[in-house]
């Protein structure tokens, strides 16, 4: 157990090294230079570019700009370009806009998925699960951005409530209860969006996992020494089928960063993935490389979470 | 007497003789999937889709289109789906091919089936190249990793290829003369090698060629922690950043589609051929002294390929989506020529005034994903051997 995770934390810091590697090389030898972002600008004389370019070590050969890179990334001393903030500080307001997002698609996907899943292998082949499997994959297929607007249009024709931002602009000064409905509602659509296609993959799957173990001998015999239906399905198949889900617990931490720029971007909600997409747009390179380390950092981790995680819920694994 | 008697052994021979399978491959294949309904409406769905495009790229292209996609009405802006043109207005080049606006027309008056009919054949290439692309990759890594997955690269391989790289690398940076120089050497070593290559190894060997010649990694973990790198970006993300520094055009997002999703082919293929190369036919066509290469693509190859096919399906699906929405960012195709996603991001201004510019391409790119993916799992279906039995 010990040498395992010694073993895959090497392995993993490794792996990590060369994705620094590969970001760095991707971004910098892509054509485009960050001074060119916007040449019409009268403040960009070239003097400024040069001084700009000085300043950020861009005339450097790309190994020493490499080292120099991850010198200020260890030491929390990067700044991003456009406006001379430290990025890990941008990173962590951003992030802490985000998590409202992640938490609630994450608790709307784990609780709606599982009973729908567990329904329609229960019902297998009936109406009930053709309807569930063909609205699934109605999800998996709508673009995120479609759905989006004609949720937009719904709940504003509907409910007539703003949705878009954070908050309601200008809200101000009103009683509590009004504040936080607010902030549900502008809360909610961003959040569903999120959860969509986590639903219609997550459903599928345990009705795939239900399936297999109430094929198997031991549900036979269950039903057939007699016990309730609902002693079999939700005491014998479904404590075996859930084997794999706990791990996959691991595998949810990267949706931390990843958050979607394009949910962001409609909803102007001032999230990390529409930080990454500014920062895109205005080659922030710092902070676009930070991004990128953080959410290799965090696969990694949810990958290695998630092997520990198989470890112990597994007696049948030993390495 | 005898004459019947033979007769009866021929007939007896035959019975027991091997007989062919009454269907072929294909034939069992079909019946299979003409079973499951929705993956044939997917496949009827996503053969309309392919005429669509193919006819639309005919349609709307060349100096003098039938549906014009980019010829600007503006004093017939914002018209619904089946409005009829004000003829009053308009100069006779510009009437509608259809004497109608079957989907209406945009804010600068544009006609949205030509436009939609345009973008059809860029979603379709787009899926299809940057699919190629991934599959071919795919195939060929996880090819490598699961048949020479267990030779391994030798100290002095990865020192020849630090120094190769290195060499170009300093030549692409303007230190001309000591990369030429590295280049050189690294050159000089492989002929080197290689005309060494029978003495070597019976030579003794001193300890710094011990050294050289160590096992570094073996192949196959090597490709496996490429793909494990290649896991580790955030996909979309990467996309993106890689989209939007390089110059707008279809092929580079063709390609960068195709170069960040060869992962789970690989996987799959190199899975696959773990299993196949211990079977028993490889081991026969081996004793045959056929060759490695005739080996992977004609006697393995074949029967790695269903996982391959379903993932390839679905990911096309998935390139659509990833085209639709970077075109939605404005990253896409550039301005002048139209996809699903821009004609969309155009609309979403007008989103109350004239829905038809959203729902449209949204619901055009729903169906055709939906296709795929309900096709694709079809498919998934009938190739699994384990879900066969059951029928």
């Amino acid at each position: 157990m010990l040498s395992f995770i010694g073993r895959s934390i090497v392995q993993k810091i490794i792996t990590l090294f060369f994705v620094s590697i590969v970001s760095f090389l991707i971004i910098h030898l892509a054509p485009g230079k960050p001074s060119q972002v916007d040449p019409m600008n009268p403040k960009f004389t070239p003097e400024v570019v040069e001084r700009f370019r000085k300043e950020f070590h861009l005339d450097k050969p790309l190994h020493v700009q490499y080292l120099y890179f991850y010198q200020d990334f260890f030491s929390g001393k990067t700044v991003s370009w456009k406006d001379n903030q430290s990025v890990l500080k941008k990173i962590w307001e951003r992030f802490l806009n985000s998590l409202p997002l992640f938490i609630v698609g994450t608790i709307i996907t784990w609780t709606l998925s599982f009973p729908i899943g567990i329904r329609s292998a229960i019902f297998r082949g009936r109406l009930y699960d053709r309807s569930a499997t063909f609205i699934s994959y109605l999800l998996i297929s709508i673009p995120g951005f479609f759905f989006a607007y004609i949720l937009i249009i719904f709940v504003v024709t509907h409910f007539h409530v703003p949705v878009i931002g954070m908050e309601t602009f200008g809200i101000g000064k009103t009683s509590m209860p009004h504040i936080f409905m607010d902030r549900i509602w502008h809360l909610l659509l961003p959040s569903v969006l999120g959860a969509t296609g986590g639903i219609a993959v997550l459903s599928r799957y345990v009705r795939s996992q239900m399936l297999e173990v109430e094929g198997q001998d031991y549900i036979r015999t269950a039903r057939a020494k007699g016990l309730p239906p609902e002693q079999v399905h939700y005491k014998h198949a479904l404590r075996n089928a859930l084997l794999p889900f706990v791990t996959m617990f691991g595998l949810i931490l990267p949706g931390l960063i990843g958050g979607s720029v394009i949910i962001e971007s409609i909803f102007s909600w001032p999230g990390m993935g529409r930080m990454a997409y500014e920062a895109i747009l205005a080659r922030d390179y710092p902070v676009i490389l930070t991004v990128n380390f953080v959410s290799a950092v965090l696969v990694l981790i949810g990958t290695f979470i998630s092997d520990i995680l198989y470890l112990m819920v597994d007696p049948r694994i030993r390495l | 007497m005898m004459n019947i008697e033979e007769k009866t052994f021929n007939q007896d021979f035959q019975f027991q003789a091997p007989l062919a399978p009454k269907q072929t491959r294909l034939q069992a294949f079909w019946f299979l999937f003409k079973q499951n309904r929705l993956a044939i409406v997917g496949l009827f769905i996503f053969i309309l889709f392919f005429c669509s495009a193919l006819i639309g790229l005919f349609l709307t292209s060349g100096p003098e289109p039938i549906f014009d996609p980019a010829l600007i009405r503006l004093q017939e802006k914002l018209r619904p789906p089946l409005a009829k043109p004000n003829l009053d207005s308009l100069r006779p080049e510009e009437v509608p091919t259809l004497d109608f606006y079957l989907m209406g027309t945009d804010d600068l008056g544009r006609d949205v089936f030509a436009r939609m009919l345009q973008g059809a054949w860029v979603s379709l290439t787009v899926g299809f190249v940057a699919v190629g692309i991934a599959v071919l990759i795919g195939i060929f890594m996880g090819g490598i990793a699961g048949y020479f997955g267990q030779y391994h690269i030798k100290v002095d391989h990865i020192l020849l290829t630090f120094i190769l790289v290195s060499g170009a690398g300093l030549v692409a940076g303007k230190l001309i003369h000591f990369g030429a120089l590295l280049l050189l050497l690294g050159l000089g070593h492989i002929l080197y090698s290689i005309l060494t290559k029978k003495r070597s190894r019976e030579k003794a060997v001193s300890s710094w060629s011990a050294f050289l010649s160590k096992n570094a990694v073996s192949v196959d973990t090597l490709i496996m922690r490429i793909v494990d790198i290649m896991l580790c970006f955030p996909s979309f993300f990467l996309i993106l950043t890689v989209v939007a520094l390089l110059p707008a055009s279809i092929y580079n997002i063709m390609i960068v589609i195709g170069l960040t999703s060869w992962m789970g082919t690989t996987r799959f293929v190199r899975a696959e051929f773990l299993s196949l190369r211990e079977q028993d036919f490889v081991a026969a066509v081996k004793a045959l002294g056929v060759s490695n290469f005739r080996i992977i693509f004609r006697h393995m190859m074949p029967n790695a390929v269903a996982p391959v096919l379903v993932s390839a399906t679905i990911g096309i699906a998935t390139a659509i989506l990833t085209e639709a929405g970077l075109s939605f960012l404005g990253f896409g195709v550039p301005p002048p020529h139209a996809t699903w996603g821009n004609i969309l991001s155009d609309g979403k201004r007008f989103i109350f005034d004239a829905p038809w510019l959203t729902f449209i391409p949204g619901v055009a790119i729903l169906i055709v994903v939906l296709s795929f993916n309900l096709f694709g799992e079809g498919l998934r279906d009938t190739l699994n051997p384990r879900l066969r039995e059951r029928h």
